[in-house]
């Protein structure tokens, strides 16, 4: 603030906040429940596709979607954004990668966080393998994040 | 396979830093001083309180400013019977319409006064906090109050609803 105009300005914080509860619906409440223990669930369409997350209703033939198949818990990376600079209540609390991960056995691909600690470390077509969160209650969270597959190598 | 999830929590949150703006800012500086400040628009006349640097209507500036009584008219109002977070008064409670003396366009605020007596043309005065509790906030007037003078009839209001 230059002008002494300026600086008599008033400013104040002001937070608009919902507490809201969703409803789920039963297909994605059972994709959530499988995450709870650890698994992922895709749902089959009328055309053999797996899509993921489930949706309630077939993309191409509008009808509901009933069987609901596991998918690997590993996947590519098939595009990705940097967030340098994290925010509050994101995945993780340092720079890490918005990225849509294509799992094994899947045809479409999820928006998650990938931990690489680095952009340099991310690229197009990485493999990449689900953390799961110790607690698990039965949401996307219970998926901390994705983290770059080590391959053959332990992990340090 | 356990049961399927049927809920989740799914916060919002917006974090914002509001700025008042200049003629705002300083509508909310009298406040601290126990004045509400009001303008005068240089093309259609009307007074607006809170004061502000253009008429909404016309877009001209404001010509002139002036100190508002903290005395005016309900024009409308309602009665709030439903609990919410944050709410500090007890229900049935009053929150009007009202008509400054001297301003073209009502502000709204608490009357206090039992709920069932609320009515239009309704006199009423400004409760100020005291000064040590003045805040840049309307919140700096507790609330209005019953004057007890005769009703105001509604001609006395009616352009200004």
């Amino acid at each position: 603030m230059k002008s002494g105009e300026q600086s008599k300005v008033l400013s104040a914080p002001y937070v608009l906040e919902y507490t809201y509860r969703r409803s789920v619906g039963p297909v994605v409440g059972r994709f959530f429940a499988a995450l709870r223990e650890g698994k992922i669930l895709g749902g089959r369409t009328a055309s053999g596709k797996v899509v993921v997350p489930p949706t309630e209703y077939d993309p191409e033939t509008s009808d509901p979607v009933t069987e609901l198949v596991e998918v690997g818990t590993s996947g590519v990376v098939t595009t990705w954004s940097w967030a340098a600079e994290p925010r509050a209540h994101q995945p993780l609390d340092r720079p890490f990668a918005w990225a849509l991960v294509k799992l094994d056995g899947a045809d479409t691909a999820m928006l998650h966080a990938v931990d690489a600690g680095d952009m340099a470390k991310m690229s197009t077509g990485m493999r990449v393998t689900a953390r799961f969160a110790t607690e698990r209650s039965g949401n996307i969270r219970d998926i901390a994040c994705f983290e770059p597959e080590t391959g053959g190598r332990s992990a340090q | 396979m356990s049961e399927p999830i049927q809920r989740v929590k799914s916060p919002v949150r917006l974090e914002y830093t509001v700025s008042a703006g200049r003629a705002l800012s300083r509508f909310l500086a009298a406040l601290t001083e126990g004045r509400l400040l009001g303008g005068r628009c240089s093309s259609c006349r009307k007074v607006y309180v809170p004061l502000r640097s253009v008429c909404p209507t016309c877009a001209a500036p404001m010509c002139e400013e002036m100190t508002i009584a903290d005395t005016g008219t309900v024009t409308t109002y309602c009665i709030v019977n439903v609990p919410f977070e944050g709410q500090t008064m007890k229900l049935p409670y009053v929150y009007a319409s009202v008509l400054l003396d001297g301003a073209d366009l009502p502000i709204l605020h608490l009357i206090q006064m039992p709920a069932e007596e609320a009515r239009m043309g309704l006199r009423v005065k400004a409760e100020w906090m005291p000064p040590e509790e003045r805040r840049p906030t309307l919140e700096s007037i507790r609330w209005f109050l019953p004057t007890g003078e005769a009703d105001a009839p509604f001609d006395a209001y009616k352009e200004h609803l």
